[in-house]
């Protein structure tokens, strides 16, 4: 009997429900699912897919002014978008920003879980701490580097005490490289994120196969190189998902730490598009920024979800 | 061999502590400068600890952000209940109706957990504003329970898929429908995932600075983090005010997660479509 269940079980819910009668009671129950599940749907459809299409219509409307114009006028807000020099430099600014905060997290990311992987003493304790700065917000992480990023104290009076007087950066102040500042006041706080995956990951590997690479005289740094981070590949690949997802989009950290900055160092497309909408009321120019932003995202997003296809349908 | 062991353990325990300390850096200097009184804040003394335990700077603070701390509490409460049991039966659904094309839609919502909002957000402005629910606590707390319908459902699908089917069998043949299955079989079972999900939903929307900013115009309704980043961005406000108002804004969310923090590692991998 028990037997049986279990294998009608596998075949699901409405396969195990013999006789017409039931069957008819259960496609009702089906429209009653899809009724319940619809306001869903809806909302989905109208506050994320619509949006978008009308972020990318009214970026080829005439609307940049305060009164709304929708006055078709092709591409012409995306040519100069793309011309526009405050576009160029966030463009740079994003390269300078993934590299640093992805790699940083990543790079730390993966050395802590290894490291924490080692049968360590007060596992939770590291584990806590590292993770702690992703339970507080992008603003307060910002309050916090900005004291410390200051010029003329925080961590430049640390360099000067170990007589580093004269390396004495800028931070996130400097006019050209800002945005590395940024990224790692950002990396701060993602780094536990990304840990927590490796370590998930580290789990999950069978202890058999670290033993064989013992038993073939592997050495402990062997080991990583050709068994375990191949093996980590899928939550590199996650990691660098959400970590490119997070630096396309980043606004509070750079709101909190210097807005847009000295000759737009820290301006990212984010806060651009903020200012321009809201603040400059050109809002077919912030719609192409914001048109711009999914499109980036898209690249990172689809292929993402795409792989992930067998996990979700379980 | 055992003293190199001893060297390599060592060395992993120094690397792990150098690490711990990194991380509470900024922690330490938010603590210390929120606790010294006004003339000692200053650039050259910044690292020192404060000559004793001055609350002066926690006050201001406090009387200045206290009603955004209300805000967000009246926001954040509500929109992550709200947003809990939505997901509750939004992952009932997708885990165990799974009519044609439930996979596929389950994608399409996934996609909105990842895009940036700025791609959205002037036609949100426009129809809250449309409908009247512009600059009103209500909508926000509505915008919060649509943007978290994706990961709520992620989250409780992956949860009720492990409940096996027989059960969801059994209580059919015994009358069970839809809801008699949802509200006598699973929503028992539900504890771990709903205190999961309310956790994340309740540290998310604290956190959130963008939408709060957009949807609530007024600086009088406005959320903590928006109230702290005014402060941030005011010159004339002292270092010790502002880090104890980042202090407070931070405090409900931390506190959460020393509690919680199992929960939280749960809902972080679940989050990112593992664990």
């Amino acid at each position: 009997m028990a037997e049986r269940a279990v294998a009608q079980g596998e075949v699901g819910l409405a396969a195990s429900i013999k006789g017409r009668k039931r069957k008819s009671w259960w496609r009702s129950d089906m429209v009653l699912a899809i009724l319940v599940l619809s306001p869903s749907i809806i909302a989905v459809a109208v506050f994320i897919y619509s949006f978008i299409a009308w972020t990318f219509y009214i970026s080829t409307v005439k609307w940049n002014s305060q009164v709304p114009d929708y006055t078709f006028v092709g591409l012409t807000n995306w040519v100069r978008l793309l011309g526009d020099n405050r576009f160029h430099i966030d463009l740079r600014n994003l390269v300078y920003y993934a590299i640093g905060f992805m790699s940083q997290c990543i790079i730390f990311g993966f050395i802590i879980a290894a490291l924490l992987d080692q049968k360590i003493k007060g596992e939770a304790l590291f584990r806590t701490i590292i993770i702690f700065p992703f339970a507080v917000s992008g603003i307060v992480t910002g309050v916090a580097w900005r004291w410390l990023m200051q010029p003329t104290t925080g961590i430049n009076i640390l360099f000067a005490k170990i007589g580093l007087e004269s390396f004495q950066p800028l931070w996130n102040s400097h006019p050209k490289y800002g945005m590395w500042a940024v990224s790692i006041a950002a990396a701060w706080q993602m780094t536990g994120y990304v840990m927590a995956l490796y370590l998930a990951g580290l789990r999950g590997i069978p202890h058999e196969l670290r033993e064989a690479a013992a038993i073939d005289g592997a050495g402990a740094l062997a080991t990583y190189r050709y068994i375990i981070i191949p093996l980590l590949m899928p939550v590199t690949f996650t990691a660098i998902v959400l970590t490119g997802m997070n630096s396309i989009r980043v606004f509070d950290l750079v709101s909190a730490m210097s807005g847009s900055g000295p000759a737009f160092a820290t301006d990212t497309l984010a806060f651009n598009m903020f200012q321009s909408t809201f603040g400059a009321y050109r809002y077919s120019l912030g719609a192409a920024i914001g048109s711009f932003m999914i499109i980036l995202s898209a690249f990172l997003v689809i292929p993402y979800l795409f792989s992930m296809r067998g996990e979700v349908e379980r | 061999m055992t003293l190199q062991r001893l060297w390599t353990r060592g060395a992993i325990y120094l690397v792990l502590i150098a690490f711990a300390a990194y991380y509470m850096i900024p922690f330490y200097v938010m603590i210390i400068t929120g606790l010294k009184p006004y003339e000692d804040v200053n650039v050259t003394r910044m690292w020192e600890l404060p000559r004793g335990i001055y609350l002066e700077g926690i006050i201001e603070a406090w009387q200045r952000v206290s009603p955004n701390f209300i805000n967000s509490v009246i926001i954040t409460v509500p929109a992550a209940l709200i947003s809990s049991l939505i997901g509750s039966i939004n992952g009932y659904i997708f885990a165990k109706w799974r009519f044609r094309g439930a996979d596929t839609l389950f994608i399409l919502f996934l996609v909105g957990m990842f895009l940036p909002y700025q791609g959205i957000l002037i036609p949100l402005v426009l129809t809250l504003q449309k409908v009247g629910l512009y600059g009103s606590m209500g909508g926000l707390i509505m915008v919060h329970c649509i943007f978290g319908i994706p990961i709520t459902a992620l989250l409780f699908r992956s949860y009720y898929a492990g409940i096996p089917n027989e059960l969801l069998d059994a209580a059919r043949i015994d009358g069970c429908g839809f809801f008699g299955i949802f509200r006598w079989i699973l929503l028992p079972l539900s504890l771990p995932a709903f205190a999961v999900v309310l956790l994340w939903q309740f540290t998310t929307i604290w956190n959130d600075f963008l939408i709060g900013l957009i949807v609530l115009s007024s600086p009088r309704l406005a959320p903590i983090n928006v109230a702290v980043q005014n402060i941030a961005g005011s010159f004339s406000v002292e270092w010790n005010v502002q880090m104890s108002a980042a202090l407070i804004a931070a405090a409900p969310t931390i506190i959460v997660y020393l509690a919680l923090g199992k929960l939280f590692m749960r809902g972080l991998l679940a989050g990112s479509l593992k664990g």
